[in-house]
């Protein structure tokens, strides 16, 4: 479903991603792990077309977002894209509702009436109605998350892509987002990519784990492989030691 | 060495001011291609002229009623030294008109809604709401940039009607109220001195001074660096730009304006 092919990226003198190569199947979800400032969400940024690598190719169902030479070329492949932002990303002008109903509205094209049962719907199954009528900055981060997920899903996409989904959130919360994605998982049954640094907690939504490290992918499996690795930048990162060949930057 | 590291540097310089030139032609270019592709947002170009046009007004007036009446008191000044503050009235309107009524509306909606443009974008911009419409297959450019293009190049000639049209109320109030000119006089110097073709031009430079509005603060602000420094900067550096196109643009303006209108 989404396919990441011998990916380079460059800043300047800055090597970001050098031959990421990572495949995800349909209906499952990955997650990619490794340190801050690795290069995690400049991956996410090409799959989503919003960044071009320098050489390489990203497939998502089959169609080259990389040769998409237009953006409305491009948007014909985001249209099966649903995106959860780190900090949520929602539009502060808005309220939560117009938050909810903004891709119907203005990527479907449904009608304001079609459009309100659709998002009265996903708000009750993601326990949002209470707030429907507050904007973003009036609520706490944990439920933003949540109203970042109901935009994301409102369309059903075939494909989810999370970036570092507990940001700025405390564990109870953090947790009711991974249990979040699952519930959306099982309903929506979506493609899924996850960014994120918190491990094991990103273990309970993924049915395969890439680490990367100095761009490019130095483990991969399902988290039990990950675990049992004996890849010495796999075990520091995993058990969280600062001595090890990851250096603190 | 030295030399060769000058002319390295003056060479990444041409190229990088290249670059940036020409993308912001390109943006230029695209938000322009946007306001006539389908599919059309009315409520979004409506809620941008509030914004940007309806929500000036009333600095506007003020700035032009105060312009009007410094005119009139300097212009009665200067012309009764030739005993011709008769001609206080056409003074008036045709500094208004022709010159002051674009340029300091223009400078005005620039420090007022340019900088709110611009902060409002470059947030948007750094809390990845730029990125979020892209992800939805929203194109940024025609959701974004378009309406306030376009409400920039609708706005600004209205403004300056209104500029124009308080200005010349606060000359005849300080010019007849204050300084005892006769109201005929005042009045029936402008109508014999103020042509179509001063009107036709302050609006040509109005509507170009618009376009200037809404392409560099649209452009600074979908190009914002990182961080709330990123923000203090485009947004520093879009009043400052635009301000001084302005006035550049003005000049050539005005040259080519007079050649042809007053042939």
């Amino acid at each position: 479903m989404i396919s990441v092919r011998n990916i380079y990226k460059r800043f300047g003198s800055q090597v970001v991603l050098e031959g990421v190569t990572l495949d995800i199947e349909p209906g499952k979800t990955t997650a990619v792990v490794g340190p801050s400032g690795v290069g995690k969400s400049v991956l996410l940024k090409l799959i989503m077309g919003i960044m071009t690598p320098d050489r390489g190719e990203v497939y998502i169902g089959g169609e080259n977002m990389t040769a998409a030479r237009t953006e409305r070329a491009r948007n014909d492949i985001r249209r099966s894209l649903g995106v959860l932002f780190q900090s949520a990303a929602l539009f502060d002008s808005l309220t939560i509702y117009d938050n909810i109903a903004f891709s119907l509205r203005e990527r479907v094209g449904l009608s304001a009436t079609k459009a309100h049962s659709k998002v009265l719907d996903m708000a009750a199954s993601l326990s949002l109605t209470p707030y429907l009528q507050n904007f973003p900055e009036q609520v706490s981060i944990g439920i933003r998350k949540r109203v970042g997920m109901a935009r994301a899903l409102i369309t059903e996409p075939k494909v989810l892509l999370v970036d570092e989904p507990n940001t700025g959130l405390d564990p109870l919360d953090g947790q009711e987002v991974y249990d979040l994605i699952n519930a959306c998982k099982n309903q929506w049954g979506f493609t899924g990519l996850v960014i994120s640094h918190e491990l094991p907690e990103v273990f309970q939504v993924s049915d395969r784990v890439a680490m990367i490290l100095k761009g490019a992918i130095i483990a991969e499996g399902t988290p039990a492989e990950l675990t049992a690795s004996q890849d010495p930048a796999v075990q520091q990162f995993l058990n969280g030691r600062t001595d090890g060949p990851i250096k603190i930057q | 060495m030295g030399v060769l590291t000058t002319i390295e540097h003056f060479g990444a310089f041409i190229i990088e001011t290249t670059e940036r030139w020409g993308r912001s032609w390109i943006f230029l270019f695209r938000s322009m291609v946007a306001l006539i592709r389908p599919p059309y947002r009315p409520y979004l170009y409506f809620s941008q002229i509030l914004q940007i046009g309806v929500n000036s007004t009333l600095v506007i007036a003020l700035i032009g009623l105060f312009t009007g009446a410094v005119l009139a008191v300097q212009g009665e000044y200067t012309l009764s030294k030739f005993g011709a503050n008769a001609y206080t009235g056409p003074a008036v309107a045709l500094s208004l008109i022709r010159e002051l009524g674009p340029v300091l509306t223009a400078l005005m909606v620039i420090g007022r809604a340019g900088s709110a443009v611009t902060a409002e974008l470059g947030i948007m911009r750094i809390t990845e709401q730029i990125d979020a419409l892209r992800s939805m297959a929203v194109d940024p450019i025609k959701y974004l940039m378009a309406p306030r293009l376009f409400a920039g190049v609708i706005a600004m000639p209205l403004l300056c009607g209104i500029f124009n049209v308080v200005g010349i109320f606060g000359g005849y109030v300080v010019a007849v109220g204050l300084l005892g000119l006769s109201a005929g006089t005042f009045m029936s110097q402008i109508e014999s001195a103020v042509a179509l073709v001063d009107i036709y031009s302050g609006f040509i430079k109005a509507t170009v001074f618009g376009l200037i509005f809404g392409w560099v603060s649209c452009y600074k602000g979908y190009t914002c660096g990182f961080g709330a420094q990123g923000v203090n900067k485009a947004t520093t550096q879009s009043v400052v730009t635009a301000s001084v196109a302005v006035l550049i643009v003005d000049y050539f303006l005005t040259s080519v304006l007079t050649r042809v209108f007053m042939k």
